[in-house]
């Protein structure tokens, strides 16, 4: 018999090992995330996956399932959080949607919508951050970028190649490249790399190829991102 | 004779007159009036309060963005900004010749463009002047009154530029700021179960929109002698044409023709613009001030929009509008040609030929085509002009071998008709201002000139809600002695 905990109250099931995120996920239960993806060892840093575990907040990715836990995540504190979470994400960086390319298909903006955000809230930062477009054919758009580190962990582990890293502190940590002149033409990423296409945002993008996909047939135009995380990975049984 | 009553040869102490916003236009513009002490006009300035950024902080952006960041210009043709910068950037993707399914699918997107704009510009913004008079009352002249007393016109208006939306959303992928036109092509075509549900509307916009030409030849007709002096000046013109000399609103040669028709250039290719057209730079106005080279800039001002359009094209490739084209031209001999108010005759009949021509569309099978996107040898500029609603719009752009925009250009339809503008407000204030009394009616005259013109000064100022007019009357003491106000 499989060992189960409860998850808002539902009964999830889950092998040892599993984390609260990975059983959620696969009994079709989503919970809010960032720089989660479930093809990459779990990095805990956006904090959107932040659950009550027995009355104590940590991390739905890093934290593992355990026989009769009891978890809670859809409760307006939490989703409270969380929005709170995005709207500093969206006024940290600069986050155009009406001109951005991956807008329709960004899961920062599917979850922001997801978390019902109607405005910033906060006051913008307008951070001055650099394009580099020196790759010719991936755009490095470091306006968007939201420091996930997916990248970084696509690069370094399924691509061996250490193509992305993190460099500063704090408020000025930024998205390195792997290069003597820091620019992204002078490392070794290939456009078929891991690491150019799982930016959950418009930061890392294939060039000449925006708004390529007509309004309507993007992920997030029909449907939240609850059912449909990441291209490829929809739940099970949505259609 | 532009340089008359734009600057008064001794300012000091006159009276000013600040007529601020200019009311039932797109955006933010002001008139500011001089007259001395008798209440004669000595200057009238049209002042365009806008800030134009988008040339500037397009640098550095992906040119594939561009098309769909520039349209937020404005929020009334965002479709004419889309579908220029597209064309200007067809040539950096080297698609000399688009599919027939993308060159048909942005030409219905703009036709439902022009449609949709010209629809709310004459019924929602002019027919109140046109219906109840420029000096009724004004708690009455305005598009909520238009309702309650001729609810058909107005709910036609409606409707009409519901459809032109329709169109635009089913091309566009959103009825405003859609993404439906990317360099090289479109991103969608439009199934034949999309194209049968807009054919079943086409027949009713066809006839509304040639009602709607009948409303305005039959003003004419009946106020011949006002609509004719109405703000009238002489200038030369510029547009547009196709190849063998049809109105065509997406595509062609540069066309001028000076007051008495003759022609300045002819099928001149836009690619090199500016050597045709240059900008002079006034120290009143934020709005620059195009001229024909050969013209230079005391002569070479020049209108642009549906009256340089309709009078400059050879025919109109479209039946019913052709024959109200040749009924416009025939009207008094031309006096409908150098009248501001044929403007409002003018985009009428595009209106029709607009909707004549999304039927042609709808009805060609090309549009539900699969090839959408053509590419071929890169470059890194280009220019793409478009006939706009209100007149020929001009994007220009350079970019880097990184694929980033350095260097752009806009030369946006309303900035055309700057001097054109100038000139008929100067005229109106002569004739109906000149040494009277000014009263709230006789200043909206001044705004009628404006609004002939459909100006789009929203491309930088983005004005919500109402509109409210004050108007001061200042002595030269500096004593407010008259004061009106509305819409506030």
């Amino acid at each position: 018999m499989a060992k189960t905990f409860i998850l808002d109250g539902k009964t999830i099931p889950f092998e040892e090992g599993e984390t609260i995120m990975e059983a959620a996920a696969a009994a079709g239960v989503y919970i809010p995330h960032l720089c989660h993806h479930p093809e990459f060892k779990p990095h805990g840093s956006c904090k959107l996956c932040t659950v009550s575990i027995g009355g104590r907040l940590g991390a739905a990715c890093t934290n593992k399932a355990a026989e009769g836990m009891k978890v809670e995540s859809e409760t307006e504190a939490l989703n409270g959080d969380r929005r709170a979470l995005v709207q500093m994400l969206f006024v940290e960086g600069n986050h155009v949607c009406p001109s951005c390319e991956k807008s329709g298909n960004c899961q920062l903006q599917a979850a922001a919508y997801h978390l019902g955000m109607l405005t910033p809230h906060f006051t913008h930062f307008y951070p001055a951050r650099d394009v580099d477009a020196s790759h010719p054919d991936v755009l490095l758009e470091r306006n968007r970028c939201i420091l996930c580190e997916l990248c970084v962990r696509a690069s370094r582990d399924v691509d061996g190649k250490h193509v992305f890293g993190i460099g500063g502190r704090g408020i000025r940590a930024r998205l390195i490249v792997n290069a003597a002149s820091g620019r992204l033409a002078d490392t070794s990423l290939s456009v078929t790399d891991r690491a150019a296409e799982v930016c959950p945002t418009g930061a890392i993008v294939r060039k000449r190829h925006g708004f390529t996909i007509p309004i309507g047939k993007r992920l997030y135009d029909h449907h939240d991102i609850a059912e449909a995380p990441v291209a490829g990975m929809e739940r099970p049984g949505r259609d | 004779m532009p340089a008359e009553l734009e600057t008064a040869a001794d300012p000091a102490g006159l009276k000013r007159v600040v007529i601020e916003p200019v009311s039932r236009v797109e955006g933010h513009g002001k008139v500011t009036i001089l007259l001395d002490a008798d209440d004669r006009v000595h200057q009238v300035r049209l002042h365009i309060v806008e800030f134009r950024g988008f040339e500037k902080f397009i640098q550095g952006r992906p040119y594939w963005e561009v098309p769909v960041l520039v349209q937020r210009l404005c929020g009334i043709c965002p479709v004419s900004h889309h579908l220029a910068a597209s064309k200007a950037l067809d040539l950096v993707v080297g698609a000399k010749q688009l599919t027939p399914t993308a060159e048909k699918m942005r030409r219905l997107m703009h036709l439902g463009q022009i449609l949709q704009s010209h629809a709310l510009h004459f019924f929602h913004l002019a027919s109140p002047d046109l219906l109840f008079g420029f000096d009724a009352d004004a708690a009455r002249r305005n598009v909520v009154h238009v309702a309650a007393v001729a609810p058909d016109v107005a709910k036609k208006g409606v409707l009409l530029r519901k459809y032109g939306q329709e169109i635009i959303r089913h091309t566009a992928g959103k009825r405003v700021h859609g993404t439906g036109s990317v360099p090289g092509g479109v991103n969608k075509n439009l199934s034949r179960a999309e194209r049968v549900a807009l054919l079943g509307e086409i027949d009713t916009v066809v006839g509304w929109s040639r009602e709607a030409v009948g409303i305005v030849r039959k003003l004419f007709a009946e106020h011949a002698q006002f609509y004719e002096a109405f703000g009238r000046f002489a200038s030369n013109r510029l547009s547009l044409v196709r190849a063998d000399g049809a109105l065509d609103l997406y595509h062609g040669g540069l066309r001028a023709t000076d007051a008495a028709g003759n022609t300045l250039f002819d099928h001149a290719d836009y690619q090199h613009y500016y050597e045709l057209i240059h900008e002079e730079v006034k120290p009143w106005s934020y709005m620059k001030f195009p001229f024909l080279v050969a013209q230079g800039a005391e002569a070479g001002w020049y209108r642009v929009g549906p009256v340089a359009r309709v009078a400059q094209c050879d025919f109109i490739p479209t039946e019913l509008a052709e024959a109200e084209r040749r009924a416009f031209l025939a009207f008094d001999d031309g006096a409908a040609l150098d009248a501001p108010l044929g403007y409002h005759w003018a985009r009428m009949i595009e209106m029709l030929h607009a909707a004549e021509g999304i039927k042609e569309l709808l009805l060609d099978n090309d549009l539900s085509g699969g090839d959408l996107v053509v590419r071929g040898e890169r470059g890194l500029r280009g220019v793409g002009v478009i006939e706009a609603p209100r007149g020929t719009l001009i994007h220009h752009y350079r970019i880097n071998e990184d694929d980033q925009i350095v260097n752009a250009n806009l030369i946006v339809s309303t900035t055309h008709n700057n001097q054109a503008m100038n000139t008929a407000v100067r005229e109106v204030a002569r004739r109906y201002l000149d040494g009277r009394n000014l009263t709230e009616g006789l200043l909206n005259h001044i705004e009628v000139a404006i609004r002939a013109f459909d100006p789009c000064l929203s491309c930088a100022t983005h004005a919500l809600g109402r509109m409210p007019l004050e108007l001061e009357l200042v002595d030269d003491g500096g004593t407010v002695v008259d004061r009106l106000a509305r819409h506030v």
